[in-house]
């Protein structure tokens, strides 16, 4: 990484570089591109993971997280920030990551930073009749600003682009779809889009021209809450984020709040945890295979889908209390000991769960009509699983190397063995394929570890007020859905200043176009299903 | 006046914890009287309707898992009536709201609900379609949905369990059971 400092520094001269979590690089916006360029192209940094819009108070500034797809665990971040709180503006950087489309629409959102020569600069989450931007620190919250309003509204057929033009900035007016398109809605309330999002669907007779797909119908502002609550507090919001990866997610902030606090976490709940987590992602895939079966109208694999995960539900239940959100993890461990009936009930889960899935392939993996529609289906390359951040078993099922578990082990991951489930071809059969493999290679993990449960505590002692030091703060963690990340940064109060989580399906959503244009639209279900998103967690 | 034992599938009226708002609801009903005729033909054709009301698939977050269990095998609301979920508006009978409502949702869900058919019913699943729940501080969050929609039942919980859900559906069923079916529109528009 020295190497890189130095070549940082040739480039942009007045960069500050610092050495904390990740290597930090603080630029000019100028610069900005630069920079950007050099780390993208040279350095090959072709996964950016996280893009956070934060206000400083005398200005606004955008931090990026950078990984290489070679090796995920190298991180770079990038920040710059702009003055100007009248017309803030920054260039873009979604030329060169296509994953930062949506994420910039995201910072528009939150804080009217307006980015130069983005090419669709429209709302992401809020509507377009909205005023002002909700995460600024001097938003003011209360209702008369943006009462609600049921009337029904037209969506703009038109974006905009703002493009720098001398001292200038012109603003150009574009229209989404050309004259002669014929457009059909999906969504809001589709029981085919797996929760309440809008897809503009473009055809040329049954061919997909072009998806232009909103957000936000559940667009619940969690980031803004978490800026009141202390960090106790808002655990609960990640349980709701991505409900299916509930006890992953807020395993990934209880461990981001200890790492920054220096909380030593007991070995026994470092493996429960591992446990747990293996369990919830069978859970996720689980409803992942049933809804996808679903999709293509075979309704007894969801039944048999459906059966099999109330299993888990019932060992969630005794030990955490809840069935879908558990509550479970605090930080420093979790909540409660697990249940006498703990280790027995997921030694008997085990085999039903292996005499389950031997079902579902003799049920549906090599049927006919499955097979015909999954395979060569919605073929998604590893240059655009790259490009658009895409993580999880669907990048896995292009050939993309991110499982997290592997490449950066947290909790009790660095002692178990498992395979990392690789495909190559990167079809809907492929992500298919990879949910159910995955499956077997969680309960392999399971098994190492059921009968390892360490004695001692299950929760370290913490203060009353858990205070973080100045600075920021990332973690990453695999949830069943790709990498799901969470950024906290601190001034050394008992709340955040900024909390950001990264959503993995935000980008699954975000690639929908690419992969699915020229396609059929009878095909768009099955590759919707075969990415499995969550509404909730992309919205927040 | 005493509310009739209202069956459903064999659990007694006494095993219910809220009859005392269906108790009223009856005593306001029958205060003007009801023909013995109209009051038999009422009974069977709310018998009818009561079995089977089918919900619409509407759910926007987590509480819609746990719809989608009551639907499966385990809990299977099938068994009182409630059958299959429609997809369309236009064929369903209640919509159960599952999950929190945010401003951009709120007029497609009132649209939703306008394009469902009368006689029409609403269940409010879970704390945030019942005030908001966790989110109820936010600055785009619908703090109820009986903001906006008559609510006919609410199942508190975060997410309700199936066996929660189960109970208010029985409890939508029993309210059912007890409406004035037959000249209903007629009276509304006399005393109107």
């Amino acid at each position: 990484m020295e190497n890189i400092k130095e070549l940082i520094l040739a480039k942009v001269s007045d960069a500050v570089i610092e050495d904390k979590q990740y290597l930090t690089v603080t630029v000019k916006p100028e610069d900005l591109r630069t920079l950007a360029k050099m780390l993208r192209y040279d350095e090959g940094f072709d996964y950016l993971i996280q893009l956070t819009g934060v206000d400083y108070g005398d200005s606004l500034g955008v931090v990026y997280l950078l990984a290489k797809s070679e090796d995920m665990a190298v991180c770079i971040v990038i920040k710059t920030a702009t003055a100007d709180k009248e017309n803030p503006t920054l260039p873009t950087v979604s030329d060169m990551w296509k994953a930062a489309n949506w994420n910039e629409r995201e910072v528009y959102d939150y804080f009217g930073v307006i980015f130069i020569n983005h090419p669709d600069m429209r709302h992401l989450f809020l509507t377009e009749r909205w005023k002002g931007y909700p995460l600024r620190k001097d938003y003011d919250a209360g209702r008369d600003v943006n009462p609600l309003d049921l009337k029904s509204y037209d969506m703009s057929d038109t974006t905009v682009s703002y493009v720098s033009e001398g001292d200038g900035i012109k603003k150009i007016e574009k229209n989404l779809f050309e004259e002669e398109d014929y457009v059909v809605n999906i969504g809001p309330q589709h029981p085919a889009t797996h929760g309440v999002l809008h897809f503009r669907t473009a055809l040329d007779g049954e061919i997909i021209k072009k998806i232009d797909a909103n957000c936000g119908y559940i667009h619940r502002g969690v980031e803004k809450l978490c800026e009141g609550l202390t960090y106790p507090q808002s655990l609960h919001f990640t349980d709701r984020l991505d409900y299916l990866s509930a006890h992953i997610y807020r395993h990934g902030l209880c461990m981001c709040v200890e790492k920054a606090a220096g909380i030593e976490v007991p070995e026994r709940a470092e493996v429960i945890r591992t446990i747990m987590d293996e369990l919830q992602r069978i859970d996720s895939h689980l409803i992942a295979w049933s809804c996808m079966c679903q999709d293509m109208s075979a309704l007894t694999a969801f039944i048999y889908g459906m059966r099999d995960r109330e299993k888990i539900l019932d060992i969630f239940e005794e030990t955490g209390g809840g069935r879908l959100i558990q509550n479970y993890n605090v930080i420093g461990g979790v909540m409660a000991d697990i249940h006498p009936n703990f280790v027995q009930r997921v030694k008997d889960f085990i085999p039903v769960m292996r005499k389950g899935l031997k079902e579902y392939h003799q049920l549906y993996t090599g049927n006919v009509i499955a097979r015909e529609r999954m395979i060569g289906v919605g073929v998604m390359s590893k240059e655009t699983a790259i490009a658009y951040g895409v993580t999880g078993p669907a990048a896995r099922a292009s050939g993309v190397h991110c499982d997290l578990r592997k490449i950066a082990p947290y909790a009790a991951y660095d002692k178990v063995e498992f395979k990392e489930i690789i495909r190559m071809e990167g079809d809907s059969m492929a992500r298919y394929m990879n949910r159910l493999d995955e499956i077997e290679e969680s309960l392999h993990i399971i098994e190492q570890l059921i009968d390892n449960i360490p004695e001692g505590d299950f929760c370290a002692k913490t203060k009353a007020i858990i205070k973080l030091p100045e600075g920021e703060y990332f973690q990453r963690v695999e949830g069943g859905r790709g990498e799901w990340g969470v950024y906290i940064l601190s001034k050394g109060d008992k709340t955040p200043y900024r909390m950001k989580f990264r959503s993995p399906c935000m980008t699954l959503v975000n690639a929908m176009d690419t992969i699915s244009r020229g396609g059929k639209i009878a095909d768009l279900i099955t590759i919707g299903g075969s990415m499995d998103y969550i509404i909730p967690d992309i919205d927040r | 006046m005493e509310v009739k034992d209202i069956k459903i599938k064999g659990i007694s009226y006494d095993e219910f914890k809220d009859n005392d708002s269906l108790e009223k609801y009856v005593e306001e009903l029958r205060a003007n009287g009801v023909g013995i005729i109209t009051g038999v033909l009422d009974d069977i054709i709310n018998w009818g309707r009561s079995n089977s009301l089918w919900p619409l698939t509407f759910a926007t977050s987590c509480c819609g898992i746990e719809f989608m269990a009551v639907g499966a095998a385990r809990y299977d609301f099938a068994r009182f009536g409630f059958e299959v979920t429609r997809n369309s508006p236009r064929q369903a009978d209640v919509i159960i709201v599952a999950g929190t409502i945010v401003d951009k949702m709120a007029p497609v869900l009132k649209r939703l609900y306008d394009q469902m058919a009368e006689p029409k019913y609403v269940i409010a699943m879970g704390s945030c379609a019942i005030s908001g729940g966790p989110f109820c501080n936010s600055y785009c969050v619908v703090n109820g949905v009986d903001e906006f929609l008559p609510v006919d039942v609410y199942v508190p919980g975060c997410p309700p369990k199936p066996e929660a859900l189960l109970y208010g559906m029985m409890q939508l069923q029993r309210k059912v059971k007890m409406e004035r079916f037959m000249f209903k529109d007629k009276e509304v528009k006399e005393n109107e």
